[in-house]
């Protein structure tokens, strides 16, 4: 893992510093509201509803044990005892004051974390594949790359007062577990046909209130050239993005107003220009960030205790049926650990459950985890005759749900329990599916399954590419939640149609049952996903099970 | 015709904490929307708007909430400002916790 340099070090602490004077200031009244605002969100302190929201960033999702230790930390010392792990790979505390956040921001940097840059107009935390350095189907690990990224726009002079927002992914696989269609910048890692390693670079994609699916740039960009490569688009970006407009700032109404050639022209252009510039010194760091990024050493031992615990106990069983992946390493898995226990908020976990987690990863997994885009957290490197100890831990703290990838394995941004720009609640509705499956017992029969569910147009939740998409909205002032149909993260990225009128509070749970004991009894075979059989028979049969009235009314 | 004014409440957050705050006839501010000031006036509206926003080295984000008049004091009319009253309805924490 990248471990901070004297020059990282300083710069953090600086940072921390500055900031505890500004909030020194804004206390005793020298700074108004305004003056203070771009410096706390510069930090990544927001007024929510409620309280202030501290969002820490956790770089392409990786964390050491002494870090999750130290969130656990934070969670006792300045919150309520637990931190919400969100879609973009970041923690966020709902309840720390004020005064605090300096004391706060000084703890992270005590273990090499930080808040910069997760809010503003600015490039945010760069996302990763969470199970990189770990999958079998990976080409090469992306996080040094994603590191290399964090360095250059961290405090990146030019950088700083962007149209909109910048997001930036990158993948090491043609699997796609990071959403890299729907960023600002979406990096995969490639092989060209002199088996070169290099990087197809797809631009503007993303969720929100006007979804696209991001465009390629460039199919290969090499390695040496992908820094100034990124720098280029962002800096046509940064001259060409609209500001008279917010909701048409973000570079994917710059790419659809503009065209993908002029984009790839400019870009070209600028590219030619910057690129002399580097000089290779990126290449040098990045040499030097590869290093931290070596892989662990891999033991070897018996997997009969695995296997002999998996005939033993059909519970653990059912966990390693769900919650694991094929690691690239002989004997290892990779463990997914569902923070999402039946019934509990989608991405909350306690300082305890932090705690039971790093312990785990510092004793069995090479000191590694991750937090996914999808809420959940992630041991990567795990050898087999380690998960019954693991999931005998897992199961004290109800971290052992085995969900992963079915239906209570729901993604769900805070909405209007704690968000400031949400529209309608998202928890409880996740909450409520979740409880009601586990009711129902029809959770492995339902089989795979992605509900992702947003409080607001915004799409924090990811509401356009869940299989089920749930969109929260007031309706005159009452909670109405809209459903999208046939939506995928994945790398054959969709976008979820909507399925018709919203339903009521009351009625959106109802709504879900009916629509996914209908699609059990449409699929061919057992075998046939939710997402399968609405792309087989599209969305018409779907939108009957919905609106059975309606349905009705047509046959007449 | 321009439409009626309806009733109001001023409410912001707390400078340290960031909890839900309404601004009283005294120009105090309370922790609990019952004791707010109802305002049933624009022009005395945008007045004590003016008035709670002066106050900027204790509260953040001032603005006007629609709220109605119940039998303890002003109270809320729309969801959002419901939940301002109460906290998150995953946990026991906020208002409601006390």
């Amino acid at each position: 893992m990248y471990v901070y340099n004297d020059f990282d070090e300083a710069f953090v602490r600086t940072r921390v510093a500055q900031f505890r004077s500004q909030v020194e200031r804004r206390i005793d009244g020298s700074l108004t509201e305004d003056e203070f605002k771009p410096f706390r969100l510069m930090n990544g302190l927001y007024l929510q509803l409620h309280a202030y929201m501290l969002r820490v960033a956790v770089p392409y999702g990786t964390l050491n044990s002494a870090q999750m230790n130290k969130l656990a930390y934070l969670a006792d010392t300045y919150d309520k005892g637990y931190g919400h792990f969100t879609t973009r790979q970041n923690i966020q505390y709902n309840w720390p004051e004020l005064r605090d956040v300096p004391d706060m921001l000084s703890d992270l940097a005590d273990v090499g974390m930080h808040a910069i840059q997760t809010s503003g107009n600015t490039i945010r935390n760069v996302t990763a594949d969470h199970f990189a350095g770990a999958a079998k189907d990976e080409i090469e690990d992306p996080r040094p790359v994603a590191e290399l990224l964090r360095q250059w726009s961290t405090d990146h002079p030019e950088f700083q007062g962007l149209p909109r927002k910048f997001k930036i992914a990158v993948t090491g696989c043609e699997a796609d577990r990071a959403v890299i269609n729907a960023h600002d910048i979406g990096i995969q890692v490639v092989r060209n046909a002199g088996g070169e390693i290099g990087y197809k670079v797809i631009v503007g994609g993303g969720l929100g209130r006007t979804p696209m699916i991001g465009k390629v740039l460039s199919s290969f960009v090499s390695k040496v050239d992908l820094l100034p490569y990124c720098e280029a688009i962002v800096s046509v970006y940064n001259l060409l993005g609209r500001r008279d407009n917010k909701y048409k700032a973000r570079i994917k109404i710059t790419l659809h107003e503009n065209g993908v050639e002029k984009i790839q022209e400019l870009v070209e252009a600028r590219f030619e220009q910057i690129k002399p510039l580097f000089g290779g010194i990126d290449q040098q760091f990045l040499a030097q960030i590869e290093q931290s990024f070596a892989l662990p050493a891999f033991k070897t031992a018996s997997i009969d205790g695995y296997e002999a615990a998996r005939l033993a106990n059909p519970a653990f069983r059912s966990w390693t049926d769900t919650n694991l992946s094929d690691h690239r390493a002989d004997g290892y898995a990779i463990v997914s650990i569902s923070i999402k226990k039946h019934g509990a908020t989608p991405g909350d976990a306690t300082s305890a459950q932090m705690r039971i987690m790093a312990d785990l990863a510092a004793q069995y997994g090479h000191d590694e985890l991750r937090i996914s885009h999808e809420q959940n957290v992630i041991l990567p490197h795990v050898h087999k005759s380690d998960l019954h100890a693991i999931y005998t831990a897992l199961r004290d703290v109800d971290l052992a749900t085995a969900n992963i990838g079915l239906i209570s394995d729901i993604i769900a941004c805070p909405g209007m329990d704690y968000c400031a720009l949400a529209t309608a609640r998202s928890i409880p509705v996740a909450q409520e599916i979740a409880t009601r499956f586990d009711a129902l017992k029809l959770e492995h029969e339902v089989g795979p399954l992605k509900i992702k569910i947003s409080g607001c147009i915004n799409a924090c939740g990811h509401h356009h590419v869940g299989h089920i998409g749930i969109l929260g909205l007031d309706r005159a002032g009452v909670e109405n939640y809209q459903i999208t149909l046939g939506g995928d993260g994945t790398e054959t990225t969709t976008i979820g149609e909507r399925a018709g009128p919203g339903f009521g509070a009351d009625d959106i749970v109802p709504a879900i049952e009916r629509l996914v004991l209908g699609y059990l009894d449409l699929r061919m075979c057992k075998d046939e996903t939710f997402l399968q059989a609405y792309r087989r028979l599209g969305a018409a049969p779907f939108k009957d099970i919905l609106y059975p009235e309606k349905a009705r009314q047509n046959a007449a | 015709m321009p439409r009626s004014f309806t009733p109001k409440v001023i409410t912001a957050n707390a400078l340290l904490e960031g909890d839900a705050i309404w601004f009283t006839e005294g120009s105090t501010w309370s922790r609990d929307i019952a004791e707010a000031e109802l305002i049933t006036d624009e022009a005395h509206g945008e007045i004590r708007l003016l008035e709670a926003k002066a106050d900027q080295s204790n509260v953040v984000g001032v603005y006007l909430a629609e709220a109605k008049q119940s039998a303890n004091g002003p109270t809320t009319t729309h969801f959002r400002e419901a939940f301002r009253t109460r906290g998150p309805s995953n946990y026991v924490h906020g208002k409601q916790e006390a």
